[in-house]
């Protein structure tokens, strides 16, 4: 199958510091693609390189087959829009209800009249959960609503690739688990990729098809997650296993 | 010695940097603003949300601002005219202050306070909870969706707000100088009228309409380039206010100057 998206040997320094030392991936049509990693290591810079918040210093992501890091901020936009991603906090508009937050993105394309948005907007909280929470503003949610809501504005344009940020950071395992199941469950019934960033063991092994471990800022492994969980390579096993070593500590 | 004086001229240095890059900065957003004016198509709904924020909120500050600017300054111009028996001067004098200085410059300064800070505080709040990049993440531009519509709207608020500081100011001169001073209103009036050109009046608006371009521009600026975290949004809010305080401070001398030349002549 064809790759959705491809990522050419990307670099990015920050404040002087290599954070993406050459990193190549490529994802295909329909994949789950875990990206798992240390806290710091790069993983959410990767996924902001992918729909275009950052520019490599190097590099390329090449995705429906255009070059996205050649592109100006507003040429970005077009692509953008094919692109769905979860934000670690939500980032829902939190001067916006609830419904006014997932018709946004149907808003702005313009392509859709009053009714179909709204019937949109409807299926779309039904879909993670969420009947009946059209009028409520974001500061009327618990953690996990506004994951959900989020997840609920990022795919209600139908993207062709999702990214997750962290999706089930300082959330308890019941609704995490939950929210591992609809990521699954919308990428089927949507036939989307999924490029998802966790440090959670768990969901990375819930969700997948494939798991990268990003070390030292490039793609150090990848495997399924049953490979990734047996590997007898040192570095995998320290970070799967959660062990740390003496210069690990946190003094 | 050597070594503090060092720390001193870094330091120095570093904020002539800061101050060059932001004034940059602001430049090149007012010149994206512009560009985004010719290159989108304008969001009225939004636009009319941010009058209603700025202009129709606004209108209580601002009256009451210029109601006591124009009692206050028509009760000091009374106290030394009557020393000269020059009371029927008072009202040109708060009329033409009022128009060409105090009205523009107090309204202007309490919109920066009062909205300027409001912009720059939601934009950073915005920043610092990626709802800007979400913004980018769908494929909105946020200068045009964000910074264009406080633009507009604040460009036909402030000179509004500006006239209506302005009415106010002289009207209640009149109520502090006539019935409380005892200066003869039909003098009053007369020398008002005669001494108050539509030149005042247009100098007062056109200061209102270049104040707001300042505080807009300002505003959005320090918003959309925050310090990070809780604490940032605050600093940064508290910047905003005092740069475009100071920036409609010092661009007051210059405009009066330029704005003196242009209406020269025109009654």
């Amino acid at each position: 199958m064809d790759a959705i998206l491809e990522i050419r040997d990307l670099r990015k320094a920050l404040n002087g510091h290599p954070v993406l030392r050459g990193v190549n991936l490529s994802v295909r049509a329909g994949e789950n693609v875990v990206i798992i990693g240390r806290s710091g290591g790069g993983k959410s810079v990767l996924l902001r390189h992918i729909t275009g918040l950052m520019q490599p210093d190097a590099g390329a992501v090449i995705f429906g087959g255009v070059n996205l890091s050649a592109l100006g901020e507003e040429a970005l936009n077009p692509y953008r829009r094919d692109i769905g991603m979860l934000f670690q906090n939500g980032a829902l508009f939190d001067s916006l209800t609830v419904g006014e937050n997932l018709a946004f993105p149907l808003r702005e394309r313009g392509a859709l009249g009053a009714r179909e948005i709204a019937h949109r907007v409807r299926e779309a909280l039904d879909i993670v959960g969420l009947p009946g929470h059209h009028d409520q503003l974001p500061a009327e949610l618990s953690g996990g609503m506004k994951k959900r809501v989020a997840l609920a504005r990022a795919i209600i344009s139908r993207p062709a690739l999702m990214l997750y940020d962290e999706p089930t950071t300082g959330l308890d395992p019941i609704v995490a688990d939950s929210i591992n199941k609809l990521i699954v469950r919308l990428g089927a019934r949507l036939h989307m990729s999924n490029i998802v960033v966790t440090h959670d063991m768990v969901s990375a092994c819930h969700i997948a098809d494939r798991v990268c471990q990003l070390h030292e800022g490039k793609i150090y492994y990848t495997g399924t997650p049953a490979e990734i969980q047996t590997s007898a390579d040192p570095v995998v096993q320290k970070f799967v296993k959660g062990i740390s070593e003496p210069q690990d500590a946190i003094v | 010695m050597i070594r503090a004086l060092e720390h001193s001229l870094a330091a120095a240095g570093r904020r002539t940097l800061g101050a060059v890059g932001a004034a940059g900065g602001i430049t090149l957003l007012l010149a994206n603003i512009l560009r985004c004016l010719a290159r989108y198509p304008v969001r009225w709904k939004l636009v009319a949300q941010q009058l209603y924020l700025i202009g129709v909120k606004s209108q209580f500050v601002v009256l009451t601002t210029g109601a006591f600017v124009g009692a206050v300054f028509a009760a000091q111009v009374h106290f030394q005219f009557v020393r000269v028996g020059m009371q029927s001067a008072v009202g040109p004098t708060v009329s033409v202050a009022m128009c060409r200085e105090l009205g523009p410059v107090f309204c202007c300064l309490l919109l920066a306070g009062r909205v300027g800070a409001a912009m720059a505080a939601e934009l950073s709040s915005m920043k610092n909870t990626e709802q800007l990049d979400a913004l980018r993440a769908l494929g909105v531009y946020p200068v045009e969706y964000l910074a264009v519509p406080r633009f507009l709207a604040m460009l036909v608020s402030a000179p509004i707000l500006t006239g209506l500081a302005l009415v106010v100011g002289i009207a209640c001169g009149y109520l502090i100088s006539v019935p409380m001073l005892g200066v003869d209103g039909a003098y009053y009036w007369d020398n008002t009228i005669r001494f108050t050109g539509m030149r005042d009046v247009g100098i007062g608006l056109s200061k209102g309409f270049l104040f707001g371009i300042i505080i807009a521009v300002i505003s959005c600026y320090k918003g959309f380039n925050p310090q990070p975290g809780t604490a940032g949004v605050g600093r940064t809010t508290t910047e905003a206010v005092v740069i475009s305080s100071l920036a409609i401070l010092v661009s007051d001398f210059f405009f009066t100057f330029i704005l003196n030349s242009l209406f020269l002549g025109r009654a």
